[in-house]
This record gives structure tokens, C-alpha cells and sequence, in this order.
């Protein structure tokens, strides 16, 4: 299986860290998304998010939201959120991580959803509207399957919910840069610093900071602290406007702030 | 354990918190606030000076024999929320959580609505404490309570059509809670059933079990004993948990939900969660829920905007499980015919959302027979549903077509 956590400490040895890029499955189509991701990686993304999409995200800002909403209207199941883990995986060696919301997986089943997962190639799950509290089943399946599995902190989660995100996570902890949903923004969060901050002493390995990055100079600015970097609603505004060569541009423009200074 | 003494985040199976981390310090906020202000006397004393001095608490009971009629000759009692002030049982809750907001010192509310009677209720205590307030509200709903729409901007809220998904109650909560994970730090969610993640189903609980508190003891005044069954609506649940609760432990009175059949519970167009749904999570809790194979929502309807939601409060799914409360769903033309019989047998206008009570009340009455007695929560008034009943009915000269 490949290995988030090592991928990302590799990318922290050899370059200033690691650049994960998300799109979501089924977005324009299935077949573009696949392409997509896998022109991601051909241009320097080193860890995919693969999103589901779902009914009600209640993380997601527009541009995410819009693209979802047209994937639910191309008619996306679960199944082809597995069919393009595997198909990505066959393609190339980046890891690729599924963000899901929750009930999709419960209704699915969460032990099946593990195992079909890891079949598929899969490293593990990024759980938006998971936290560690609810996370019971998630925490036994992925014990048993191997998978990571991501939980997201927060500038106002207290030290005690720190520790526990850092406890619970495997491959990296999510730091939410700002308060607030998906979306790029023109300055990243000062909170973002402080929180990467407290995870590390809360001894977390790793810790990605996602919401509002969208240049490769604010990713080049969140690898001074983090280990990683999240791109989303920029990749897939490029991908909505000017298709699978616009996104992979993007990807490697973004991989530029992955240089070391 | 009496079942009144259940708290959450769990009931049974059902509750909890699924929502991003980003929230969870606000929960928290909220839930410590919640639990002080329930240990001081001066909140509880506050909360029922307001409701004496403002909504107009206790509100009556009324029986209506001429309605009753057509229910096989039982006894109906109608609990007359539909008379507070801004028309319905919403603002019981809203003036507890604004109290709560001013306890922990923000300054901003924000709220969902579906029919618009939380939406008006919470502009409403928003204007009372001196609160900024911003209401999302499906785009569908604000067409078909454009009313409430404008009142809401009377007292000085934002209304925020909300265009995503159904564009209608479940799409005005994702919104809302963007905006909530967005603001959280000036900013609380006055949250309007008892639905989503804990402290508010059992907060919200509390804040309306003062309905079925009045109302079982004016039921013993006026008949000398309890009800045989308690009626209500149910679309997230609030008013009929607010009636329910003061029966949940008398064990011989059997609570009866009302979900909104819509088009009937056979076609896809109904919001009857229970009746239909299965258990999955949905804004923040573990509940029934219309759901498709995968997991996604699948978008309810109903001709009232305040049922018109494909979830329901986890303590109501918890007392389906237990078998203490029924869920029968009543569909639009049911409950319609309802609508009108109220108006012209005892000349009381209900809102479309707590004329499926009626409905269901009908049909329980000739099911139960002459010596019962049926206590109807009436959760709301009609006046914000006139467009749709003169369309239903054809009842303004030229617009029948």
C-alpha cells in the first residue's frame, strides 16, 4: 500500500514539503476526472484527496459545491469512487486519499467501505464531518484494513481536541487554516501557523493545512510551518474553466512553492 | 429511567455530533452555556417573564365540538400555540436560545426557516435584544412565503435566499451552518428544531416542553383526566417533542406524529421520514432520514414548507424505535381538507404544517371512538398560508383558471 505518511516525509526531505491536490470524482465526468487527477500528479501534486461527492457538503463552498452538484446530476455512485481509486492507482504512485463525508459511508457500510477501498488502491479516508468522538467504527476498520485515515483541526479546537485529532489520525493531521468552508482566499490565516504550531507539540508527524490556498507563493508561505499543502476549489475552478490542461498548469504552478528556499 | 430524563448527545441509537471540528468549540460553548443557565434560577425566571409579558404565555386550550363531529364523536382539544405572539410555537425556542446568546456574549444571530415561522420568530427576538440577524431560507420557500419573507425584513433581519441543492429547508441548514463555521466567533446558530447536532435537540426539547406542560394540566382542569392521545405535526420534530414530553411516562396516553405524506407515501414526492426513511446522518445527527442507496438525500416535499424536510430529531426516531410514540404520514390533500374543516366548523385558521395534526386527529377520532379524548397540538396560524389555500381551494375571483 502506498504510504501517505512516507510520501509526505520524503517530500520534506528532498523538496520544503508535500503538495496534495483534490478534485472531485465524477467532475465534469468520470473518464475527465480520472484524467484529471492523473495529470495532478504528472505535474508535481504528490498526494491526490479524491472527493465524493455528496447531497449536502456542508464544508464546501461554492466552487466545490457547484462541481458536486454536476457530478450528482451525471448520475455518481459510490462504485465509481472506487472504479477511480483504482483506476488513478493503476496509473500512477502518488496515494490517493478519498474525502468523504460521512453518511455515504455508513449507509455503505463502513467495514465494506474499508475493504473495497483498500482494494482499490487506496491510502485511506479524509472525513470532513467525522471527528474523532463518532469515529468508533472508522477507528476499528482502518485499524484492521491498514488505511489512514485524516481527521481535521481547527484554530479553535482546544488542546485536549488537539491531542486526540493527533492521536486519532494516521498519514497527516488537517489543519484547517481559517474558520470557515472550502474556497480560495487571498491571504491564508495567520491561525494556520499557531495551530500547526500546537499539533506539532501535540506530536503530530505530519500536518497539512487545506482551506483557501490557491498560488503557489501561499503554498511556498504554509511550507515554512507545515509539512504539506492543500489545494481544492482552486484545482477545480481550472479544471471547470479551462479543462484537464488548465488543471495540470495549475499543478505545476502550484509545485513551484514546493522548492526549497 | 423515566424517559423525561433522557439527555443527549445520544438518544438510543440516535444523536450526536457529526459536524466539522471547526464547530465543535461552539457546540461545546453552547452546551456549557446551556447547562449553567439551567442551573440558574434568574435564566428560568427571565424565560418565563417572557413568555408571560411577551409571547402571551400560557397559551389555551380550546375544544372543538363542531370539528369533533366529523372525528367519530371524540372529545378534540386543540393547544392553541397558533395564538403567541408571531404565530406560532417557534418563538418558545427562540427566546430561550437569544437569552443563551446574550449569556455568552455575541452579538450576531443567524437562523434556518423553512415556512418562515422560525425565520420571523428569531428576527423577531433578534429585534427584541438588539441582535444583528442574518435567516437563510430556501429560494423555493421564500416564493411560497413570500409573507414571511417581508416581515422578516420589517424587523430587520437578512433574508438569504438560498439557491443549492432542493433550495428549500435541508439547503437553508447546510447554509446556515456554512455561515456558522465561517463566523463562529461572533456568531451563534439559533438552531429552530430538535434536530441536528447536540446541545440542540435536547435544548430545543426543553425550551418547547413548556406546551405540553400547560397542556396536560388544562387538559386535567377542563376533563378531569389525561388524554387518550396527543397529536402533532412533525417535520423536524420541535412542536411535537414540546407536546409530547409532559406525556412521554403516562404510559396510557399514546403520542401520535403526523409526517407529511405529500402526493401519498407510495409516490417519491412526501417528506414522511419515519414512515419511509432509514437511520443515517444528516446536519449533525444520527436520525431517520429519505435517503438513496449511496447515502445521498433525496429531496422531500410537501405542500407545507415547515414539514418539507427529509429529516427528523433524533429523540423522535428514538421513541419510533421504542415504540412509545406512532409516525403515520397524512397526505397535502388530507391535511388541505383539514385545513378548511377547522376554519369552518369552529372558525380557527391553522397553518397547512399543524393542519396534518388535525388530519391525523380525524382519522384517530373515528379509530378510537366516542369516549376518547384527543389533545391536537395547533402549532401554528394559516395566515401566513393564505396564497397556497386560495390557490388549493380557488378561492380569489380570477385567479381560478
Amino acid at each position: 500500500m502506498r504510504n501517505v505518511g512516507a510520501v509526505i516525509r520524503r517530500r520534506n526531505e528532498e523538496a520544503a514539503g508535500a503538495l496534495i491536490g483534490y478534485l472531485p470524482v465524477g467532475f465534469p465526468t468520470l473518464d475527465e476526472s480520472v484524467e484529471a487527477a492523473v495529470a495532478l500528479v504528472e505535474n508535481g501534486v504528490d498526494v491526490l484527496e479524491l472527493g465524493l461527492p455528496y447531497s449536502d457538503p456542508v464544508m464546501d463552498g461554492t466552487v466545490i459545491q457547484a462541481a458536486t452538484v454536476q457530478a450528482l446530476a451525471n448520475g455518481f455512485r459510490l462504485a465509481h469512487g472506487f472504479e477511480a481509486v483504482r483506476r488513478v492507482t493503476e496509473r500512477v504512485d502518488a496515494p490517493v486519499l478519498v474525502m468523504t463525508y460521512w453518511n455515504p459511508v455508513v449507509q455503505y457500510g463502513v467495514d465494506r467501505f474499508a475493504d473495497d477501498l483498500a482494494a482499490a488502491g487506496g491510502a485511506g479516508l479524509i472525513t470532513p464531518d467525522l471527528i474523532p468522538d463518532e469515529a468508533g467504527d472508522w477507528l476499528a476498520a482502518s485499524e484492521r484494513t491498514g488505511l489512514d485515515r485524516v481527521f481535521l483541526a481547527a484554530p479553535s479546537s482546544t488542546d485536549a481536541r488537539i491531542r486526540q485529532a493527533v492521536e486519532a489520525s494516521r498519514g497527516f493531521v488537517y489543519a484547517v487554516s481559517t474558520m470557515g468552508i472550502t474556497g480560495a482566499r487571498t491571504d491564508v490565516d495567520q491561525a494556520a501557523r499557531g495551530l500547526v504550531g500546537r499539533l506539532r507539540e501535540a506530536g503530530a508527524e505530519a500536518s497539512c493545512v487545506g482551506l483557501g490556498i490557491s498560488t503557489a507563493e501561499q503554498v511556498a508561505e504554509v511550507l515554512e510551518y507545515a509539512e504539506g499543502a492543500i489545494v481544492g476549489s482552486a484545482l477545480v475552478k481550472a479544471l471547470a474553466d479551462g479543462g484537464i490542461e488548465a488543471a495540470g498548469a495549475l499543478a505545476a504552478e502550484l509545485a513551484r512553492g514546493t522548492a526549497r528556499k | 429511567m423515566a424517559l423525561r430524563a433522557q439527555t443527549g448527545p445520544y438518544f438510543g441509537e440516535f444523536g450526536g455530533r457529526f459536524v466539522p471540528e471547526s464547530l465543535v468549540a461552539a457546540l461545546d460553548e453552547l452546551s456549557e452555556a446551556y447547562t449553567l443557565a439551567k442551573l440558574d434560577p434568574a435564566f428560568g425566571e427571565e424565560l418565563a417573564e417572557l413568555g408571560r409579558s411577551y409571547t402571551g404565555r400560557p397559551s389555551i386550550i380550546t375544544e372543538v365540538p363542531r370539528f369533533a363531529e366529523h372525528a367519530g364523536g371524540a372529545r378534540i382539544i386543540l393547544k392553541r400555540e397558533d395564538l403567541n405572539h408571531t404565530g406560532s410555537h417557534k418563538i418558545n425556542n427562540v427566546l430561550g436560545q437569544a437569552l443563551l446568546t446574550r449569556r455568552i456574549g455575541k452579538k450576531r444571530v443567524i437562523a434556518e426557516t423553512g415556512a418562515g415561522q422560525h425565520g420571523v420568530a428569531t428576527a423577531t427576538a433578534a429585534a427584541l435584544f438588539g441582535l444583528e440577524c442574518t435567516i437563510y431560507m430556501g429560494e423555493v420557500d421564500t416564493e411560497r412565503q413570500a409573507l414571511n419573507v417581508a416581515r422578516m425584513r420589517l424587523l430587520g433581519a437578512e433574508v438569504i435566499p438560498v439557491k443549492t441543492g432542493s433550495r428549500t429547508l435541508k439547503d437553508a441548514i447546510n447554509d446556515a451552518m456554512r455561515d456558522w463555521v465561517t463566523n463562529v466567533e461572533t456568531t451563534n446558530y439559533i438552531f429552530g428544531t430538535v434536530a441536528g447536532p447536540h446541545p440542540f435537540p435536547e435544548m430545543v426539547r426543553d425550551f418547547q416542553a413548556i406546551v405540553g406542560e400547560e397542556a396536560r394540566q388544562q387538559v386535567i382542569d377542563l376533563t378531569g383526566g389525561l388524554p387518550t392521545a396527543v397529536a402533532a405535526c412533525v417535520g423536524g420534530g420541535s412542536n411535537a417533542i414540546g407536546i409530547f414530553h409532559a406525556f412521554l411516562d403516562d404510559a396510557d396516553v399514546a403520542l401520535y406524529g403526523f409526517e407529511a405524506g405529500g402526493d401519498g407515501v407510495d409516490t417519491p414526492r412526501h417528506a414522511a421520514t419515519i414512515s419511509k426513511g432509514r437511520p443515517g446522518v444528516l446536519h449533525g445527527a444520527r436520525s431517520y432520514l429519505l435517503q438513496d442507496e449511496d447515502g445521498q438525500t433525496i429531496e422531500s416535499h410537501s405542500i407545507s414548507a415547515g414539514l418539507d424536510y427529509p429529516g427528523v430529531g433524533p429523540e423522535h426516531s428514538w421513541l419510533a424505535a421504542l415504540g412509545r410514540a406512532t409516525y403515520l404520514p397524512i397526505t397535502d390533500d388530507a391535511a388541505m381538507q383539514a385545513l378548511r374543516l377547522l376554519s369552518r366548523t369552529e372558525g380557527i385558521i391553522p397553518a397547512i404544517e399543524s393542519a396534518h395534526a388535525l388530519a391525523g386527529a380525524l382519522d384517530l377520532g373515528r379509530e378510537l371512538g366516542r369516549d376518547a379524548t384527543i389533545l391536537v397540538n395547533l402549532s401554528g396560524r394559516g395566515d401566513k398560508d393564505m396564497e397556497t389555500a386560495a390557490r388549493y381551494f380557488e378561492l380569489l375571483d380570477g385567479s381560478a383558471e
